[in-house]
């Protein structure tokens, strides 16, 4: 069973960084959802696989699965939709006002400042 | 009063003078004067304590494990800086507020006058070196701030820039040089550093520590080759210079000498590198200041030469030495302050201060020149004043003093210094002030108003009775020098006289004073070659040097960020992938402890499909709508497998927010195009193919790693599991986790959950308030629109489930504590079924019957986990705490009621109004102007006559 998981871990987290190295915005959103599932099925499986023993307390039952992951994996799940919506709604601006959906800057040197103005403008002075 | 009191009133007053400018100019006055002056009053309250010996302190920890402490002390040294800088302080208090016009901003001239003079007094009263540093940099932030007070000058701009450049890089200096020193001593505290002479100067470490420190000093100080940026800073309004360049400011790295002078002096590479540094900035400052036609530059170069003056008394190491520096630095304050401001009012009253537009003021002026001719003579070193009698004891030092051998080089050196000096002073005075009255003043020049001549006039008292009767401050001067010497040597026999008899150092002041006036009377024909001659301009280099970094700088962050996304990527993949693998092959891992759990076939069904499904993803990207429901394939595999391993609060989860999730890519899909062009050559792709397998083989065998082996030292699950009913009243232990032991946590997440949803809303109100609401409103559609666009099946359908699914999440709500669900999933739950009805039924129609706004509910249940916690605190429990208890009203069953439940309900409250936020969001950008939303409840409606066709 434990090979599955891994492999499964491996699988997605080999399609997402995939995704994310496409040059599409919805590809890298789904790049980094891709991810999310890896790391959380990551971070959940780090308390070790178990299986019908979940965390609830019950008389008599003395092996539980481990719930510190779970409840970290938990927040991180709800977290990680946060995350994916801000993202998407910030590639949605960039599309809608730039036209194009493409991760890249077109021409970076046309948009990163080059030495602050000042600088440039008061040395001469 | 408290140490801590004076150094913290400067600071806190600073408050004040932008407050009180309101109340008009004199009040915004009196307010800074008065904290000033109350300080200053403070300080004086241990005056005779001090003069008794004692040393006051007060101690603070603050961050003790670092070494970190608020500890202030006040020995005689400290005093008398401090009781200079809140002293003339109040001078300049005084002076600026007449100098100052009505254009100025007065309450934020003395607000930054006022930190600055708590970060000075800061520094003087550190016991801990730490504290000092702080204060040290604090200094050059607000001198900053003052030097550059006139922001519409460029040249203004250009000094405070160069003044922070300079002084703060040397304050890195001094910091990793004080650095060095607590590790050596292995105390940041200054009272024990100074008792370790021996320890420091037998460290290897003690060479790069003195290096750095006396950077440090030297770069505030002024000393030569980082003189350069003290002329410039003149460009300040003159309060800020007569107060920063005499007694304050470039005081500060002559005080940390005689601070550390037990400690560091003595040694040959003190002697050598302070002696030599202090003589050829003295020399070097006293020339260029003689042909400086400026009257405030002139000022400046003389300040440069007497901070060297006093550099090289602290570096011969001598107790006769440390004793003529610190009598040097009281009369240079008190002569340089008051020529500051006589500049100052010569520039108020004639309109410049070129020099070769003035002369002749002794009969317009003649109150000014009577200050400026005592102030001058005293600088020039005339006796009866007070200048005379320190150059006098810096001569006879130098002819004491061997550098490089030579016997006669210092008192050589000195005497040329002392009569460029001499020459510059009598400058000072003629070409300002002696003469023929001229008719061509830019102004009409006049004496002041008492305001501006009150300060200067009082400087002229010290200056005169200590150059007639010196042996008055002797028992002063000998205290201060007492704490500088630290105990490291016997105090020296000699006393502050007038009169030492015929010694080599009245000779040498004579032939200064002589040559002085010969050198000026050959003003003219120097001042040609001056001019003519060729010579480094410091600024040109500096401001070359900055604009090589500054472009260095910016062709190394381009060739870095070339602006695609896709490549930072690569890189940030392939890095961690190098560092795991680092780790991987350096360190060790245990070996396999676990048995492997036997595969089922619908395991291996599952992940089969899995699999498939991720492989079908990544080849068919192209198609989107593919991609999503390919997702969704995902996600619910992965949900059910959280359930197999025994984690159904997860399972819960992932499935619900797998709906919002796939609801919210649909939703932006609908304005992205559907499909992804083919751009990335094949080559590329691979590479990309090839970094993916690897990063996805590296965690693939990591998770592998983690799963075989057992833990390698005992979880604190146990402690959770075992404490979960007891102290935490659930058997579910993740939601007790969740809501009581790791509460805290979860506050955060969902205040960041809720700050997203925000952001979202920001971001959109944005987009439809800008441009982009023209595109949205004229958009075509590639593909052909559903006919009904609220068909008649889902619109009953889903608001028959509404109140099943409400009555769903409130079950999972409530039993969240003892079985799996709680607020997340139940927040999840509710905000789905409400989200069905905006899709079915529309926009328009389901915000009609949305009473209550999304901001509000998230606000709500912040508010509420957030008084559930403070609740805690009635119980006199710390934030947090939860009780719980069991409860019978009957007819019903024994039941529980926890704290934690109101936490819980706070948890629900803001995700479901984050969801319902952030998807409302997009349904809004959907939207379109023109849209017709019907009126009717059901767009179809057998039972109405005149259903409307649409479509």
């Amino acid at each position: 069973m434990e090979l599955l998981i891994a492999s499964a871990i491996g699988v997605l987290t080999a399609a997402g960084i995939y995704m994310v190295l496409r040059q599409r915005t919805f590809s890298v959103i789904i790049g980094t959802s891709l991810l999310s599932y890896a790391v959380n099925v990551f971070l959940f499986a780090s308390g070790r696989l178990t299986v019908n023993a979940p965390p609830v307390l019950r008389d008599g039952v003395s092996v539980y699965a481990d719930p510190l992951p779970q409840a970290l994996v938990l927040t991180a799940i709800v977290i990680s939709f946060g995350m994916t919506a801000v993202v998407v709604i910030m590639a949605l601006g960039s599309y809608l006002s730039a036209g194009d959906d493409l991760v890249d800057v077109p021409d970076p040197h046309a948009d990163i400042p080059q030495a602050p103005q000042t600088l440039r403008g008061e040395a001469a002075e | 009063m408290s140490l801590f009191l004076i150094v913290a009133l400067p600071f806190l007053g600073a408050l004040l003078p932008g407050l009180m400018i309101r109340a008009g100019r004199q009040a915004c006055f009196i307010a800074t004067f008065t904290v000033s002056a109350l300080a200053f009053v403070g300080l004086m309250t241990h005056l005779p304590a001090v003069w008794r010996g004692e040393v006051a302190t007060a101690r603070l920890e603050w961050l003790p494990d670092l070494g970190l402490n608020m500890n202030l002390f006040l020995d005689p040294l400290g005093f008398m800086f401090a009781a200079l800088i809140l002293g003339i302080g109040l001078l300049i208090i005084i002076y600026a507020r007449w100098y100052l016009s009505r254009d100025d901003n007065m309450g934020e001239f003395f607000s930054y006058l006022l930190l600055f003079q708590g970060a000075m007094v800061g520094i003087v009263l550190s016991d801990n070196i730490l504290m000092l540093l702080v204060f040290w940099e604090l200094t050059s932030l607000s001198s900053f701030l003052l030097i550059g007070f006139w922001k519409h000058l460029p040249e203004g701009r250009q000094g405070a820039r160069m003044a922070l450049t300079v002084t703060g890089m040397g304050g890195l200096a001094m910091i990793g040089g004080m650095l060095i020193l607590g590790q050596i001593v292995g105390s940041y505290d200054l009272t024990v550093i100074l008792e370790k002479r021996d320890l420091i100067q037998a460290s290897p470490l003690y060479l790069p520590a003195l290096l750095l420190i006396l950077t440090g000093c030297f770069t505030k100080s002024a000393q030569f080759p980082f003189h350069f940026w003290l002329p410039h800073a003149m460009s300040a309004p003159t309060p800020v210079s007569a107060y920063l360049h005499s007694a304050t400011m470039v005081k500060a790295g002559l005080f940390l000498m005689a601070r550390m002078w037990p400690v560091l002096s003595g040694t040959d590479v003190w002697v050598t590198l302070v002696c030599s540094v202090g003589l050829i900035t003295m020399v070097l400052g006293a020339f260029i200041a003689f042909f400086k036609n400026d009257l405030k530059a002139l000022l400046a170069f003389s300040t440069v030469s007497h901070l060297g003056l006093i550099c090289f008394l602290l570096g011969t190491g001598t107790t006769f030495g440390a004793m003529a520096a610190v009598f040097h630095i009281l009369n240079h304050a008190s002569f340089k302050a008051a020529l500051f401001m006589v500049a100052g009012i010569v520039d108020h009253g004639v309109h410049t201060r070129d020099m070769r537009k003035l002369g002749g003021l002794q009969h317009v002026m003649p109150l000014t020149f009577m200050l400026a001719t005592l102030a001058g003579l005293s600088m020039a070193g005339i006796p009866l004043l007070n200048g005379f009698i320190s150059k006098e004891m810096m001569l006879e030092e130098a002819v004491h003093t061997t550098l490089f051998g030579s016997p006669l080089l210092v008192a050589i050196v000195a005497t040329i210094g002392a009569l460029f000096s001499a020459a510059y002073s009598f400058r000072f005075i003629s070409h300002t002030f002696l003469g023929a009255e001229r008719d061509d003043y830019p102004a009409h020049p006049h004496d002041p108003k008492a305001g501006l001549w009150f300060s200067p006039a009082l400087l002229m008292i010290p200056v005169i009775i200590l150059g007639v009767a010196p042996f008055l401050a002797e028992p002063f001067v000998r205290l201060v020098t007492e704490a500088v010497v630290g105990g490291v040597a016997e105090l020296p026999e000699e006393h502050l006289a007038l009169w030492h008899g015929f010694k080599p150092a009245l000779f040498m002041s004579m032939i200064a004073v002589v040559g002085g006036l010969v050198w000026l009377a050959l003003f003219s024909p120097l001042s040609r070659l001056w001019n003519a001659a060729p010579r480094p301009e410091a600024k040109d280099i500096f401001d070359a040097l900055i604009k090589a970094l500054a472009s260095g700088a910016g062709r190394f962050s381009r060739a870095l960020h070339d602006g695609s996304f896709n490549r930072y990527a690569a890189i940030m993949v392939l890095t961690i992938i190098a560092l795991g693998a680092h780790a991987w092959f350096t360190g060790t891992a245990g070996g396999a402890t676990r048995d492997m759990l036997t595969m089922t076939p619908i395991a291996v069904m599952l992940w089969g499909m899995l699999i498939a499904a991720t492989c079908f993803l990544v080849f068919y990207q192209r198609n989107r709508l593919a991609v999503l429901i390919l997702m969704g394939i995902i996600g619910l595999i992965v949900s059910v497998s959280f359930n197999y391993f025994s984690a159904p609060d997860l399972a819960l989860t992932q499935i619900s927010v797998e709906v919002v999730t796939i609801i919210l890519l649909l939703l932006a899909l609908n304005f992205l195009p559907n499909r992804s062009p083919v751009e990335s050559s094949a080559g590329r792709r691979t590479r990309d193919a090839v970094i993916a397998i690897i990063g996805g083989v590296a965690v693939a065998g990591l998770a592998w790693t983690i799963l075989m082996s057992g833990f390698p030292q005992a979880s604190i699950s146990e402690y959770h599991l075992a404490n979960s009913y007891k102290g935490g009243g659930g058997d579910n232990v993740v939601n007790v986790i969740l809501v009581d032991f790791r509460g805290f946590d979860t506050f955060g997440e969902i205040i960041v959950l809720g700050i997203a949803a925000l952001v979202i809303y920001a971001l959109t109100e944005a987009l439809l308030n800008g441009p982009v609401r023209a595109k949205l409103l004229n958009r075509e559609f590639e593909e052909v629109r559903a006919g009904d666009k609220h068909p008649l099946m889902m619109v009953v359908l889903t608001r028959v489930m509404m109140p099943v699914v409400l009555m769903v999440g409130v079950y999972i709500f409530l039993r969240g504590h003892n079985e799996p669900g709680g607020g997340f999933v139940a927040g999840l739950v509710v905000a789905i079924a409400v989200v069905m009805q905006y899709m079915a039924s529309g926009f328009a129609w389901a915000e009609k019957r949305q009473r209550y706004p999304y901001h509000g509910i998230i606000g709500a249940g912040v508010l509420c986990a957030g008084l559930t916690g403070i609740g805690a605190w009635f119980a006199g429990e710390p934030f947090l705490t939860s009780a719980f208890g069991y409860f019978r009203i009957p007819p019903m069953q024994e039941f529980e009621l926890a704290t934690a439940m109101g936490f819980d309900l706070g948890v629900f409250l803001s995700v479901v109004g984050a969801v319902l936020l952030l998807l409302e969001s997009f349904f809004r950008l959907g939207r379109r102007a023109g849209t017709e939303d019907s009126e009717f409840a059901i767009d179809i409606d057998p039972s109405r006559t005149d259903t409307a066709k649409e479509g």
